[in-house]
């Protein structure tokens, strides 16, 4: 299968030099866009997306058949008006959705690449997006958003390119993977691994895929992106299609049904590779780091302004850690906002239908884009 | 806008830096970013109006003020602005020396205490006295430390804190205090506004 030919897709011919020291070039970055981009280019939105997603952040996916990641907040008169702005979003690179990726084709042995693709970051992946910029010759966008992963790359993005956004919503998100975040990835990354079809990597070759360590991988990180209450509330001790317990290991509670059935379609839309290395460049995200510990010295350049956004229910991504990068913007005189969103939905809750999220984007969006 | 928040705005400069603790629904700080140049940034503890203050494009941050002023550098703000939520802190000293802390000035407006009708209220009825400024029970009000003007004046020399200027309200009418009149003031003034330094 010609990966290329069935998204749209940008080939970046300029060389980047990745983190790990490898330089790629002529690598595909594929992408969708919503709405129109206006003759003043003034009114273009990056969406970044998080550890799952891809470039169909609304609409219908080709791929699944179903609403994009984020149709909740992306659309026609919607949180972002796709009748008012221009969302560009981009599968990142390490994904499988046809951006380079280890199940991107080695030209040199016709195999995929599998673990021989180099290790990425997330500064490489909002490197790798930037182009877009210069493809679609946009000198300034209006916003740059995104949830969770999606997040850090926005602040990496405002990071690099201080003068490229003039506003930026970061969303439940850190500026610095904390040792829970990296140890539930290792555990993914563990259970993939330890599939026998995982094969060291090379799982496409023999036409097989690692799909049982996948699906429990997203099944273990299924239950950090929902909230305690919020699985209480859902399932309870709800027993599946039974009236009573079968004194087996056969899918008794209606939460284990649940997180199965998660993980089983998970495998078929994603590549186990992929998510080890997109797991990898989540636990590498550093930005404290990449600055001496003085996170305020990441935005001292930019004129952006900011709107932070947690979630009262989230405990992967927890408030105290989006005030951090609060904190940093005001310690430097940044122009920021912050809220905390009420929701019993976990750290899901960026991705799903809640009023007072959307509308507060919504707000935000169009004051400060008629305030120009 | 009520007659306190056109005070304040007439005595912040333009072009400044204004930090507004407990901004509400950010009614002062759009007035002062769309009349004066300011560049405002609000406090704010709930979440509602928080939401409001930033779908009207101003820049507050949700947060609890007693704790979170640390954040700020110091000196990184020309004014900051404390309307009528002093009494409810549980260390109304210690917000002021944040306050006097990341901003060179602070203007800071409290419920006056001494004022007549409560003094009367308290001697008459003998019970909590509820104004218009205190409209609560004793039992639900948000207000731990209730001062007068008076008190006010004596806590600021105490810590030499610089009153640069001093103004009762009541009802629409402002006037200035001084050590001359404090007494009177303190008697016939619903609000007390103060411009400090240290």
């Amino acid at each position: 299968m010609n990966i290329e030919n069935k998204f749209k897709t940008l080939i970046v011919k300029n060389p980047l030099t990745l983190d790990c020291g490898k330089i790629i070039n002529n690598y595909p970055v594929a992408y969708e866009t919503y709405g129109i981009l206006n003759e003043k280019k003034d009114n273009a939105i990056l969406a970044f997306h998080a550890l799952t997603g891809d470039q169909y952040a609304s609409g219908i996916n080709p791929v699944t058949k179903k609403n994009g990641w984020w149709s909740h907040l992306i659309g026609p008169s919607k949180g972002i008006d796709t009748n008012k702005y221009f969302v560009i979003c981009a599968n990142v690179i390490g994904g499988c959705m046809g951006s380079y990726g280890p199940s991107s084709i080695d030209p040199k042995t016709n195999e995929t690449l599998g673990i021989n693709f180099p290790i990425i970051t997330i500064n490489d992946m909002v490197n790798a997006q930037y182009n877009l910029l210069e493809f679609f010759k946009i000198k300034k966008l209006f916003s740059v958003i995104g949830g969770s992963m999606g997040g850090m790359q926005v602040l990496q993005f405002i990071s690099n390119f201080p003068d490229k956004a003039k506003t930026a919503i970061p969303i439940a998100c850190t500026a610095s993977h904390s040792a829970q975040n990296i140890a539930f990835n290792e555990l993914s990354r563990q259970s993939i691994m330890a599939d026998s079809n995982w094969k060291e990597g090379n799982y496409s070759q023999l036409n097989i895929s690692p799909d049982k360590g996948l699906s429990v991988a997203r099944m273990a990180a299924h239950i950090t992106y929902l909230s305690k209450n919020g699985l209480q509330e859902k399932f309870g001790r709800n027993l599946q299609e039974r009236d009573k317990l079968k004194f087996g290991f056969d899918a008794d509670f209606q939460i284990e049904s649940y997180l199965r059935y998660q993980g089983s379609i998970f495998v078929d839309r994603f590549d186990a590779n992929s998510y080890l290395y997109i797991t990898r460049a989540m636990d590498y995200f550093d930005l404290i780091k990449q600055f001496d510990g003085n996170l305020s010295k990441a935005f001292i350049q930019s004129k952006t302004k900011f709107f932070i956004i947690s979630f009262t229910s989230d405990w992967l991504y927890p408030t105290p850690e989006n005030k951090d990068i609060v904190i940093a913007l005001n310690a430097c005189g940044a122009d920021v906002g912050f809220t905390e969103i009420t929701s019993d939905k976990g750290h899901d809750s960026f991705l799903l239908n809640v009023p007072d999220f959307l509308n507060t984007i919504k707000k935000f969006l169009n004051t400060n884009y008629s305030s120009k | 806008m009520k007659k306190e928040f056109k005070i304040i705005s007439e005595i912040i400069k333009k072009n400044t830096r204004v930090l507004d603790v407990g901004c509400g629904d950010g009614t002062l700080m759009k007035f002062l970013k769309e009349n004066k140049n300011v560049d405002a940034r609000g406090f704010e503890i709930s979440k509602n109006k928080v939401q409001n203050c930033i779908g009207k494009g101003l820049s507050v941050i949700e947060g609890d003020a007693e704790k979170d002023l640390q954040q700020f550098p110091s000196a990184s703000f020309d004014y900051a602005v404390l309307s009528q939520t002093l009494q409810a802190f549980y260390n109304p000293e210690k917000v002021i020396d944040d306050l006097l802390r990341v901003s060179k000035k602070a203007i800071v407006t409290i419920p006056n205490f001494g004022f007549w009708k409560i003094r009367l209220h308290l001697l008459l009825k003998g019970t909590m006295p509820i104004t218009k400024n205190l409209p609560d029970e004793w039992y639900n009000t948000p207000n731990l430390h209730m001062c007068s003007i008076k008190d006010f004046f004596n806590f600021c020399s105490k810590k030499n804190i610089k009153l640069d200027q001093s103004i009762a309200l009541n009802n629409e009418k402002t006037s200035s205090i001084n050590t001359g009149n404090l007494n009177l003031k303190n008697l016939s003034s619903e609000l007390g506004m103060f411009l400090i330094e240290k």
